[in-house]
C-alpha cells in the first residue's frame, strides 16, 4: 500500500459548479478539500446552460431548495466577489390557450397550499404588461416576478476562484479511474496520482453514474445534451425569461440584445468523447414556437448555437444526500438540465451536511436509494 | 434527404478540379459553393469579367478560366449560392440556399475552403473605411469597383499583388506600408536557392513591385507602430519607419498579413489541427494527399496549409485521384507525376513563408487594441482572463464573450489562441483553438422553422 500524493478532508469529483460550489461551502466550515475534474472547470453543463436562475415551474420536491439557493443569488456578488451577469427578472411562463392558464393556475394553488407564493398567475393585461412583444393569441400565464439569470460559466468560474481562495486545491484534467476505501479513507486514483480524504462528493455529471456503479449503488444516469441556439442583437423588447406552457421554449432576450432560445430538445450527447452534437431539424420547432409566441423574431437571424453534456434522471429529480450504502459517500448529481439555479443551495447543503454529518434540508426524495429498490435491468 | 458519393465544399481552384476530377473519375459528385459563380477568391467572376478587366488582373487571374470551363463541361452537379452552415459528424450537410435550408449526405466530404486573411489587429482596424487587400481585390473582380488613393499596408505577395493591379487599372495607391522586418530578407536569402527552382514565382514578384515603385507610389519598409487614426471613420495612417514616425492622411486603408488556412469547417468536423510553425498558423493534420484525422473527409488546397492557386489546383485533382485509389480505381501514374508537379512548385514556399512571416508587432496587439471586434473585447481583457485562470481559447470565449458575435470567431481566432500562448508561455498548437460550433455563418430563424426533413420522425 503505497501513500496517497494528496490528502485532504474532502475529495469532490467533479468541477461544474455543484461541485465547485459545495467544496465552497464545505471550505467555509473548515475543511481542506480536493477537486478532482477530469476536463477544466464549467466545460459541461455548468458552463454552458441558457443561465436561468428560475424557481418557477420547479418539482415540488425541488421548491425548498430552489428557495433558499435563491437568497443567496440575491447576494451573489458579495458572497463570491463577481457579480456572475446575475440580474433579477421575471421568468414567465405563457398560456396559449385557456385549458393551459387553467393548468398553470392549478399549479399557482397547489403551491399555495404548500405555502409558497412565489409563483403568480397573470391574467391577459398583466402578461402584456411584463411581455409587450407577445402574441395575440397569448391569454396569460404564470410567473415568478423576481426570478433571474446569470452568465454560466462565469458564475462557474466566480465559484472556482473563491473555493481556492479559501484553500481548495482543484486538479484538473486529471479523471478519476478508480475509488475504493483503503484503511477507512477514499482512495482515488486519477490518471498517475493517488488521493485519499475520509469523506467523498459524487458530483460528476452526466458522468456521476459510472462512479456510482463502480461503488456498487447503479443509479440510471443519461448523458444528454440539451440545445441552445443564439441571434444576433436585436432591438430590446423582452425583459423576462419567457417559456411556454404547452411546448417546450426557453427564450431570454440578453442584456446585449442576443435573444437565448432553448427548452429542451436535445442533441446527440457523447460521453465517451465528451463532446455532444447539435441535430438541427430538431430545432425546426423551437424556432416556429419563438415566432408564434413572439412575432418580432420572424426578422432574427441565427449566429451560435451550442449544447452541454448534462447528466439526466428518468424522473427528472437529481440525486442529492448520501449514499444508502457507504459512509461518508455522497452524491449530488443528475440535475436533468435544470441545476444551475439549484447550485449555490444545493452546495450549501452539502457543505453542511459533509462537515457535520446532518442537514435539515428536505432531502428525501432525492435519495439515491429510490433506484436501488427499483429492478435492474 | 438526397446523397451523393463526394460533395465537394468550395469552388476555388482546389474544389473545381476536384468534383471535376471525381466526376470524370464516375463518382456521384455534387459542389456547393457560397458565390454565384465558380472560381472562389482567386478566379472570383473569372467568366464574366471583360477583357479589360481580364486584362487588368493578370494571366495568372485568366488562367482560371480554363479550370472553370473543364469543371462546367464534367459531369458534376454545381450548387451555386449554396451556404454550407453546418456538417455533422455523420456527414449530413446543412445548407442554405434561395432562402431555404437543407440536407445533403455525403459519403465522402472534399473541404476545399481555401484561405482566409490572417487577421490583423491594430489601434483603429475596426473604423469604416479599413478593409483587407483581399477585400479590395474581390471589389475589382466582383464589380469592377476600382478604390482611389488606398493606402496598403502589411506584408506578403497579395499586397504587392493588389498595388500593381490598381496602378494597372489606372488608380496607384498613395502609399504601400510595409511591415516585413529587415531580419527577414537576411533569413530568406538561405532560401532563395531552392526558391529558384519553382518556376517563375520570383521574377513575377519582382516584376510587380518594380511596376508599382516605377509608377511613383511611396514605400516605407519595415514599419512598426503602425495605428489608424479617426473619429468616426478612418483619416490617417500613422508609423514609425527607419527611426522615423511617419503620418499618411487616407479615407481607404487595406491591411494584409498573408493567408492562413480556413479552419471553420475541419474544426467543425472534428478534425485534428497542428501548429505550423513555419506558416504560422493552425492547418488541418493531413496526408499529401489531403486526408484528414477523420474518416472520408479530405482537405485539398491553401485550407490544408497555404500553397497557392496552382499547387491548390493540382492537389484537388490528386485529391479526388487518391480517393479512387483507394477504391482500386484511377490513375496511379498521373497521381505520380501531379505530386511531383505539386513538390516543385512548393520550392519557392519557403523562401517566401521566411520572407513573410508576420512580424512579433502582429500576432501579439498591444493591451488596449480591440481583438474580438464582434463582441469589442480587447487584447488586455484576453491576457487578463488568462491571469485569473483561463486555461484556454473556450473559456476565454465563455467568459469575454470573444469569438460569440456574427462571425462565429473567424476573425480573431488565431489572434486569441495566439495572445494566450504567449502570455502562458507556450505554442499556440499547446493553447489549441475555439470548438467551432454551428451556424457556420448566420442564417435567419424563419428558415430553420421551415426546415423540414421528408424522412423526419415526427415531433412527440
Amino acid at each position: 500500500m503505497s501513500a496517497a500524493d494528496h490528502r485532504a478532508d474532502l475529495i469532490v469529483i467533479g468541477g461544474g459548479i455543484h461541485g465547485c460550489s459545495a467544496a465552497l461551502h464545505a471550505a467555509l466550515r473548515g475543511m481542506s478539500v480536493i477537486v478532482l475534474e477530469k476536463d477544466t472547470v464549467g466545460r459541461h453543463a455548468s458552463g454552458v446552460n441558457a443561465g436561468g436562475v428560475r424557481r418557477l415551474g420547479r418539482h415540488y420536491a425541488e421548491v425548498p431548495l430552489s428557495q433558499r439557493s435563491m437568497e443567496i443569488w440575491y447576494g451573489i456578488a458579495d458572497f463570491l466577489d463577481d457579480d456572475c451577469g446575475f440580474q433579477v427578472a421575471p421568468q414567465i411562463k405563457v398560456a396559449e390557450t385557456e385549458e393551459e392558464l387553467a393548468q398553470l393556475a392549478a399549479r399557482r394553488d397547489e403551491l399555495n397550499d404548500m405555502g409558497f407564493t412565489h409563483e403568480v398567475l397573470l391574467d391577459r393585461a398583466e402578461v402584456r404588461a411584463h411581455l409587450p412583444a407577445v402574441a395575440d393569441h397569448v391569454v396569460g400565464g404564470l410567473a415568478c416576478l423576481d426570478d433571474g439569470f446569470a452568465q454560466p460559466y462565469q458564475t462557474t468560474f466566480a465559484f472556482q476562484r473563491k473555493a481556492e481562495s479559501l484553500g481548495v486545491r482543484f486538479h484538473e484534467h486529471t479523471r478519476a479511474n478508480a475509488v475504493r476505501k483503503e484503511g477507512g479513507d477514499w482512495l482515488v486514483e486519477a490518471d498517475a496520482q493517488r488521493f485519499s480524504a475520509p469523506r467523498l462528493l459524487n458530483a460528476a455529471g452526466a458522468w456521476a453514474g459510472d462512479l456510482a456503479a463502480a461503488l456498487n449503488e447503479p443509479a440510471p444516469v443519461e448523458a444528454i445534451a440539451p440545445m441552445m441556439i443564439v441571434t444576433s442583437r436585436l432591438p430590446h423588447f423582452c425583459d423576462a425569461v419567457v417559456g411556454a406552457t404547452g411546448r417546450p421554449l426557453s427564450f431570454k432576450q440578453m442584456p446585449n440584445g442576443t435573444v437565448v432560445l432553448g427548452g429542451g430538445r436535445r442533441g446527440r450527447a457523447d460521453r465517451a468523447t465528451n463532446l455532444s452534437e447539435m441535430t438541427f431539424p430538431e430545432l425546426m420547432l423551437t424556432a416556429q414556437t419563438a415566432i408564434d409566441i413572439f412575432p418580432a423574431m420572424r426578422d432574427a437571424t441565427i449566429v451560435r448555437s451550442w449544447s452541454g453534456v448534462e447528466g439526466r434522471m428518468p424522473d427528472d429529480i437529481p440525486v442529492i444526500g448520501p449514499s444508502a450504502r457507504h459512509d461518508n459517500l455522497y452524491h449530488a448529481f443528475g440535475f436533468s438540465a435544470h441545476g444551475f439555479q439549484l447550485g449555490p443551495g444545493v452546495g450549501e447543503i452539502m457543505g453542511n451536511l459533509i462537515a457535520t454529518g446532518a442537514t435539515n434540508a428536505p432531502l428525501q426524495p432525492f435519495s439515491i436509494a429510490r433506484f436501488s429498490d427499483a429492478p435492474q435491468p | 434527404m438526397k446523397s451523393c458519393d463526394i460533395a465537394v465544399i468550395g469552388a476555388g481552384p482546389a474544389g473545381l478540379a476536384a468534383a471535376t476530377r471525381a466526376a470524370d473519375l464516375g463518382y456521384d459528385t455534387v459542389l456547393l459553393d457560397e458565390q454565384p459563380s465558380p472560381g472562389g477568391q482567386i478566379y472570383r467572376a473569372v467568366e464574366t469579367a471583360d477583357h479589360a478587366r481580364t486584362e487588368v488582373m493578370g494571366a495568372d487571374y485568366a488562367r482560371g478560366r480554363a479550370i472553370v470551363d473543364a469543371f462546367r463541361a464534367s459531369g458534376a452537379a454545381y450548387m451555386d449560392g449554396a451556404l454550407v452552415w453546418n456538417i455533422s459528424t455523420d456527414r449530413v450537410i446543412d445548407f442554405s440556399r434561395g432562402g431555404a435550408s437543407s440536407q445533403l449526405s455525403a459519403k465522402r466530404i472534399i473541404v476545399a475552403t481555401g484561405a482566409v486573411e490572417r487577421p490583423w489587429p491594430l489601434p483603429g482596424w475596426t473604423l469604416p473605411g479599413v478593409t483587407t487587400a483581399g477585400a479590395l481585390q474581390i471589389l475589382m473582380k466582383a464589380s469592377g469597383i476600382v478604390q482611389e488613393d488606398a493606402v496598403l499596408a502589411g506584408s506578403g505577395p497579395l499586397l504587392w499583388l493588389v498595388a500593381a493591379q490598381l496602378v494597372d487599372a489606372g488608380a496607384p495607391p498613395r502609399a504601400v506600408v510595409e511591415t516585413t522586418p529587415r531580419a527577414h530578407y537576411r533569413a530568406a536569402l538561405a532560401q532563395l536557392p531552392a526558391a529558384l527552382r519553382a518556376p517563375g514565382y520570383l521574377a513575377k514578384g519582382w516584376r510587380m513591385m518594380r511596376k508599382v515603385k516605377r509608377a511613383g507610389v511611396r514605400h516605407f519598409a519595415g514599419a512598426e507602430n503602425i495605428a489608424i487614426e479617426g473619429a468616426d471613420a478612418a483619416s490617417a495612417i500613422r508609423f514609425t519607419a527607419k527611426g522615423a514616425s511617419e503620418r499618411i492622411e487616407a479615407s481607404s486603408i487595406a491591411l494584409h498579413q498573408g493567408v492562413v488556412p480556413n479552419q471553420q469547417i475541419t474544426r467543425l468536423l472534428r478534425c485534428d489541427h497542428a501548429w505550423d510553425a513555419a506558416q504560422q498558423c493552425f492547418r488541418p493534420v493531413t496526408d499529401e494527399d489531403g486526408q484528414s484525422s477523420v474518416q472520408e473527409v479530405y482537405v485539398a488546397g491553401d485550407g490544408a496549409g497555404i500553397g497557392g492557386a496552382l499547387s491548390a489546383a493540382l492537389h484537388g485533382e490528386i485529391t479526388a485521384l487518391a480517393i479512387a485509389a483507394r477504391d482500386g480505381r484511377g490513375d496511379p501514374a498521373r497521381l505520380k507525376s501531379l505530386r511531383a508537379e505539386r513538390a516543385r512548385d512548393a520550392a519557392v514556399r519557403p523562401f517566401l513563408e521566411t520572407l513573410y512571416a508576420p512580424a512579433p508587432h502582429v500576432t501579439a496587439p498591444a493591451d488596449d487594441t480591440i481583438v474580438c471586434r464582434c463582441e469589442e473585447v480587447t487584447a488586455g481583457a484576453i491576457r487578463e482572463a488568462v491571469n485569473l485562470g483561463a486555461p484556454g481559447p473556450n473559456q476565454v470565449k465563455s467568459f469575454l464573450r470573444a469569438g460569440m458575435g456574427p462571425c462565429q470567431g473567424r476573425v480573431c481566432g488565431p489572434v486569441v489562441s495566439a495572445i494566450i500562448a504567449e502570455r502562458r508561455g507556450e505554442t499556440p498548437g499547446a493553447t489549441g483553438y475555439y470548438r467551432i460550433r454551428p451556424p457556420l455563418k448566420p442564417i435567419p430563424l424563419s428558415e430553420l422553422a421551415q426546415f423540414t426533413i421528408p424522412d423526419a420522425p415526427e415531433d412527440r
